[in-house]
Parts: structure tokens; sequence; C-alpha cells
């Protein structure tokens, strides 16, 4: 039994670490053949982690990729692809910033209603897609691409200046909102301020893992994401599964705006962030899933956006960070799926070998077969 | 179309439960109806815009780059693969097609636009076929991929930021002689019927390019292929159920491949569209959603040629009204949207549904009263429209709707031996 685990352990671990060779020696290829050095930008990238000020914009841009991937892998645990992150959180930002500038309650009161809006609001736009799938059977992905075009437009119409839109120069706004809604942040002195809500991002981190491996919901979710028919023969409706995943989904990715919201800008405007949600995707593939792994994955992926404007200094472009983005994902598909397939043959050949060795089939340690919920 | 379907695949397509076959006639007279409500709602409303030649040959170059990844889409599904990834794939088109086609003119450029397109199919087809990962996972890799790598390629090919390419020769265009100028004037006498006719007719036959006449050609193309040859019926068997096509023979791999290479160039092509006809040069993120669109279209048009033509003209449309006096025209189109709602509520009473009869009424004397008490509706509710249209539909009709019935799954060589 201990050495089955270690093997596991080890393929866990093998997944992640090939798809990063193989990513890193892909970009040197591109660097190769557009004729630059393959190696120093590397050595660039990896200078840059070194200083603080870097770090803390790291720090707090992976924050935000944290929340989005963790909403995104809410729905992967439970076989949905929640390709609407990105519209959720565009909407809930806004729709904060809009309460935020509108509204002004002493602090204990307006953070909680703040980020309660964010999460509702996040919440409802998740949860057009999760009614049309139960009761309309209509696909997740289409329609959650669908609301995130939609949410553009209504973002658009919210800030004409004469809905709840202010005007600043050329750019469009929601106003600043109420002092007693901005969340201080931790300073560091000349490295900057990390933003309050890193913290509400580790404790979503948490959540997320208490939730889904120590309640009986998360049983349910995880185990209705595994096969809907077993689910439903021990008596998990999967129907009410669906809809409260796609919430939940949602309610997560309306927060994922707010720590730059809350912390930093404290108005919506054309400069705020966007894509958050479909780099979510890439996090949530790349972090299997799992608090930890999202973490680590989320400050990989802040880093290659954090440090990579430097290497525009020094001649290279910065979009080879995209690049490499890009490749990670792919290479991080390919080789979980190719791992999981030769630690499942492995397993195979030594079922199969102790069965030939005359063992009982119920000896065998064939039940670590963990089905791995759109991971791969 | 549909009825070829059933003809062609009884064993693939049981009849669909209870759905009611849409024949040729009932198509016509379904077609009819509409252009004569939107003539009505033309005179009262006096919004000449809604059915003017020009804004009809908008909306057919709006069009083109949709359907063309549709028609991209519809390829790869039929073979049960899931394209998410026309987007990086138009993406790859635009920048091949504007690099080859500054260089080498338009034509070479149209060439080596498909020739990308082709490779973002190849590496979905690798990533996906070989590697059984996830298709929507694979897919939203190659969209990141794709961007990352025309975004780095840019400055190094067309110099400065890179951001917009050097201006590419025109295509060139043509117009019919003689019937173009009847049909205009036709257009404008604002006639009921006959100038909405030809307003229609006058936008297919006005300053066409010839990548649109290919374009337009590729809808029945592909409908001969796959639904009128060996070649597609194995195919589609591949979507339907690999399991079986490999047990007769069909080398089940091989066409998943082809099919998601095609699907990769026509993807590709309606990107080269954006940027050589449409445009004359690559700009930094032009394509803006349109392969998702163009997956919309076909799931709209459900897995059909005819259908996905007819998606992706009506995102076109309300796309070229965006363009053209927007606020005005889809204010227009309100009441006939209103009209269509009143004329639902008593379809569903003649069938004795009363509460969805209530409810579509209800719907109805709300929009009605959304077009009696503005004037015009805000340009964002013109930009929502072709989207929230989509999901109308898909959640009206989903029941209906039947995809390749192995689209998505997992497939392994050898599980029909």
């Amino acid at each position: 039994m201990k050495k089955f685990d270690k093997e596991r352990l080890l393929l866990a671990v093998a997944g992640p670490v090939i798809a990063l060779v193989v990513a890193v020696a892909l970009t040197s290829i591109v660097l190769v053949a557009s004729g630059k050095n393959p190696v120093e930008p590397y050595a660039l990238m990896f200078e840059q982690a070194t200083f603080s000020d870097v770090q803390v914009l790291i720090i707090n841009q992976a924050s935000m990729y944290y929340i989005a991937a963790l909403a995104v892998a809410i729905g992967f645990r439970m076989n949905l692809f929640n390709i609407g992150v990105d519209g959720q959180y565009q909407l809930a930002a806004m729709m904060t910033a809009i309460v935020g500038a509108h509204v002004a309650l002493p602090a204990p009161l307006q953070i909680p209603l703040l980020l309660l809006t964010a999460v509702f609001t996040g919440m409802f736009w998740s949860g057009i897609a999760g009614v049309l799938k139960v009761t309309r059977g209509v696909s997740e992905v289409v329609a959650t691409i669908m609301l995130n075009a939609i949410a553009t437009s209504v973002i658009g119409y919210l800030w004409l200046p004469n809905v709840f839109g202010v005007k600043v120069g050329n750019n469009n706004t929601t106003g600043e909102m109420k002092e007693s809604g901005w969340v201080p942040g931790i300073d560091l002195g000349a490295a900057g301020e990390i933003y309050g809500l890193v913290i509400l991002a580790v404790l979503l981190g948490i959540a997320y893992w208490v939730v889904l491996n120590r309640t009986r919901f998360g049983f349910d979710l995880r185990a209705s994401g595994a096969s809907q028919s077993a689910a439903a023969a021990s008596g998990v409706e999967p129907k009410r599964m669906v809809l409260a995943a796609m919430l939940l989904s949602g309610g997560m990715a309306g927060l994922a705006g707010l720590p730059i919201l809350l912390g930093d800008t404290h108005t919506y405007s054309l400069a705020f962030p966007t894509g958050i949600g479909f780099l979510g995707i890439g996090i949530a593939l790349l972090g299997r899933n799992n608090p930890t792994g999202i973490a680590f994955a989320a400050l990989l992926w802040a880093w290659l956006d954090k440090a990579s404007p430097e290497l525009d200094f020094h001649d290279y472009d910065k979009e080879i960070a995209v690049i490499m983005q890009g490749l990670i994902v792919l290479s991080v598909v390919v080789s979980y799926e190719a791992v999981r397939e030769w630690g499942l043959r492995r397993q195979q050949r030594r079922v199969g070998a102790e069965l030939a060795a005359g063992h009982v089939l119920g000896a065998t340690p064939d039940n670590t077969t963990e089905k791995e919920v759109a991971g791969r | 179309m549909t009825t070829a379907t059933d003809v062609n695949q009884p064993t693939l397509q049981p009849a669909a439960p209870g759905g009611r076959r849409l024949t040729l006639p009932v198509l016509l007279l379904v077609i009819a109806g509409a252009l004569a409500l939107t003539s009505i709602v033309r005179i009262i409303t006096g919004a000449d815009g809604i059915t003017n030649v020009s804004q009809m040959s908008t909306a057919l170059e709006l069009a083109v780059p949709i359907g063309l990844a549709g028609l991209g889409g519809l390829w790869a599904e039929r073979a049960g693969v899931v394209n998410i990834g026309l987007e990086g794939m138009m993406i790859l088109g635009t920048w091949f097609g504007a690099w080859a086609g500054y260089q080498w003119g338009p034509w070479t450029g149209i060439l080596v636009g498909i020739i990308g397109g082709c490779v973002g199919g190849l590496l979905h087809a690798i990533v996906t076929i070989t590697f059984n990962v996830n298709h929507i996972v694979s897919g939203v890799a190659l969209n990141i991929l794709a961007l990352g790598a025309t975004r780095y390629l840019a400055p190094i090919a067309f110099g400065g930021s890179g951001k917009q390419s050097p201006q590419v020769e025109s295509l060139g265009d043509f117009t019919v002689p003689g019937l173009s100028d009847v049909l205009i004037d036709l257009n404008r006498q604002g006639w009921f019927l006959i100038s909405d006719i030809a307003g229609l007719l006058g936008g297919l036959v006005t300053n066409v390019s010839w990548l649109t006449l290919i374009a337009v050609a590729l809808v029945p193309a592909t409908w001969w292929i796959l639904w009128r040859t060996p070649f597609g019926l194995r195919l589609r068997s591949c979507g339907e159920n690999p399991v079986a096509a490999e047990s007769l023979g069909v080398n089940v791999y091989k066409y998943k491949y082809l099919a998601v290479i095609i699907s990769g160039g026509l993807a590709g092509l309606g990107g080269v569209f954006l940027s050589i006809v449409a445009n004359p040069f690559y700009l930094e993120g032009q394509v803006s959603g349109r392969g998702y669109i163009g997956l919309a279209a076909m799931i709209f048009g459900n897995w059909m040629p005819g259908g996905l033509a007819i998606g992706a003209g009506l995102f076109g449309y309300t796309d070229s009204l965006n363009l053209r006096g927007g606020a005005e025209n889809v204010h227009a189109l309100l009441l006939l949207a209103a009209i269509l709602l009143v004329i639902g509520a008593i379809w569903l009473v003649i069938k004795k549904k009363y509460v969805a009869a209530v409810l579509t009424l209800a719907v109805g004397a709300l929009v009605f009263t959304w077009y009696a008490v503005t004037d015009e509706v805000p340009n964002q509710v013109v930009s929502a429209t072709p989207y929230v249209i989509t999901l109308l539909v898909l959640a009206l009709s989903a029941q209906r709707l039947r995809m390749p019935r192995a689209n998505g799954m997992p497939y392994r060589k050898g599980q029909g031996k």
C-alpha cells in the first residue's frame, strides 16, 4: 500500500513538471527561431522576481487569478465548463463599483455589502446559464460565451454618462467609490502595498478545500462530477447539483475583481483588467483543481505577467510570456493525460501480474483510480 | 435541408421525437411572411434603413466570417470533435493572411491564411484525438496560444508596434451590371414588399468580393460533401458512433484528423476575410469573438449547413445595424419582435398551450410598450441583440436541436474491435 502511494505522488508531480519542461523547451525553440538568445529571457525574468516591488505586484495579481481559477475549478469538479467567469467577474466588479459609489455606510457594513453585491451579481449571471442548463438543456459552454458578450454590452450601457457612468477625460468610469468601502492594504514601504483582499483569496482557498473535501455537499458535488448516474443512484439530485455548482462558481467569480477594485482603483474604468476569467481556466488546469496547486499556478502566471515587461528593455518581446502561457496550458493538459494513461497501464499490468500469480482479486489495491474530472 | 438528412441517414438518426418536418414550401412561406412583416414594420416606422441595399451588403460582409467559422465548427463537430479553438484559428488566419497578402498579393494571402488556420486545426487534432485531452480545454488553450503567437510575431513581421500590418492589395469586387442599378432603384421607391426584396437581392449583387462568393458557395459544397458523398458519410459516422464506424472499417482517426484540419482551414479563411476583404490589413484584436459567434451560429442552425447560414446571416444583419443607424433601426425591429411574439402567442393558443401563450403575449406587450414609449434604443442593446437572440433560440429549441451523438466524447483506437 505504502509503495503505491509514493507512486501516486510521483505521478501527480510528474504531470506539471513534464509540462513546464516541455513548455520552456518549446518557448526556447520559438526564441531561437526568431533569432534571439533562448536562455537570457528566463534569467531576466527570474531576476525580476527577486525585487520586492515586483513581488508585491505578483502577489496582488495572483490574488485575482487565484479567485478566478477557484471559480473555474468549482465548475470543473462538477464537469461543468464555466467559460463565463470572465463576464461574471467584470459585471460583478462594475456593479460593486456602482454600489460603492452611491451608498455610504460605515466601513464594517459597507465592505460586507460590497462583497455581497459582487457575489450576488456573479451568481445572478452564472445562474442564467445554470437555469438554462437544467430546465432547457442548453450547453453551459455556449450559454456562458453568449453571456460574456452580453455582459460587455450591459457594462457599456451602465457606464453611459446618463446612466451610472462618469467621464474622466477619455475614460469611462463609474465614479470614485465612497472611502468607507476601500479596503486598506498591507503597507510594505517602498515595495508598495499588498491588497487587503489577498487575505480573502487565501480564505476562499481554504473554504474551497473544506467544502469540497470535508462536507456532505462537497462529496455530492464531486460524486456527481465523476458520474451523474452513480450519484443519482445514491440519491443526489443531479439538476440541483448542476445549479448549485454553477451558482457557487459564479459567486466566486464575482469576487475575482475585488482585490484591485477595493484595494487600488476604487473605480471601474476602461483600464480595469479583462480576460482574467479565461486565464483562470488555464490556471485551474495547471493547478489540477487543487487549492494549493492553483495557488502555485496563479503565482507562476502572475510572475510571467509582471516580470515580462522588463524584457522589452532588453530587446526581447514581452509577448513571449503569453506564448509561454499558451504552451504551458497545452503541454499541461497533454502531459496530465499521458501520465494518467501511463499510470493506468502500469496498474493494469500489476493487477494482471498479481492475478496470474494467483492472488484474490479483492486483495489488489485497484481502488485508487480516482476519476480525474476535467483535469485532463 | 432537414429533409435531406433523414433520407440519407435513416439508421443514424431516428425521426426527431415530436418534431415537425420543415419542408421547403413551408420554409419559403415562413421567409416570405417574415419579409412581408418586415416590410410592414418598415412602412409603419419609416425606418427605411432596415432593408436598404447598403445595409444588406454590409450584413452580408459581416456574415461571411461568422459563417466560415460556423462551417469550420460544423466539419469538426460532425466528426465528433468540439472546436472552441475556432477563435484562435481565425486569429491565425488574419495574421498569416495579411502577412503573405501584403508581400505576395491577396490570393497568396488567402492560401497562406488557410494554411495558418489548418496548422491550428492540426494542433487541436493532435491534442484532442491522439492525446484524448478534453476538447474544450484544448480549444481554450489554443485560443490563448494563437493570441500570444500572433502578438509575438506581429512586431517582428510588420515592424513598428506590430498592432497593424501594412496594407494588403484589394482582391477586387464585382457588381452585376444593370441588375444592381435596377434593384437599387426599386429599393429606393419604398414600395411594400417589392422594395424590400429588391434591397435584399441588391445586397447580394452589389460590390460583392470574390471571397464572399467563394464563402457562400462553400455552404452548399459542405452540404454536398458531408451528406452526399461516401467520404462525408464516413466522416459523419465518426461523430455519431465511432465504434460502429471502426467496426465497419472506417479509419476513425484519419477522418477526425481531416475534419479538424479542414475545420481550421475554414476558420482561417474566415480570418483572412477579416484581414484582406473587410479591412485591408491585420489589426490586433480583429477577430473579437467571431469564432465563438460562428460556433453559436452553427448550434443555432442545428449542426446543418443551411441552418448555420441563416444563423450567420442573422448575426451579420444585427451587426450591420450596429454600424448603420442602429439606434433607430433596432427600435423599429422592436415592433417586429412584438408582432412576432403576438403571432407566436396565437399559435400557442391553437396548440392549446395556454400558459405559454399568456407568457408570450405578456412579453410581446412589454416589448411593444418599450417600442411605444421610446424613440430609439441605446447602441448597447443593438450589440447585445445577436447574443440574446441566440440564447433565446437555444432556450426555446434546445430539446429539438440534435448534435452529433458522439460529439466531444473521448475515443480510443481499437474500441470497435
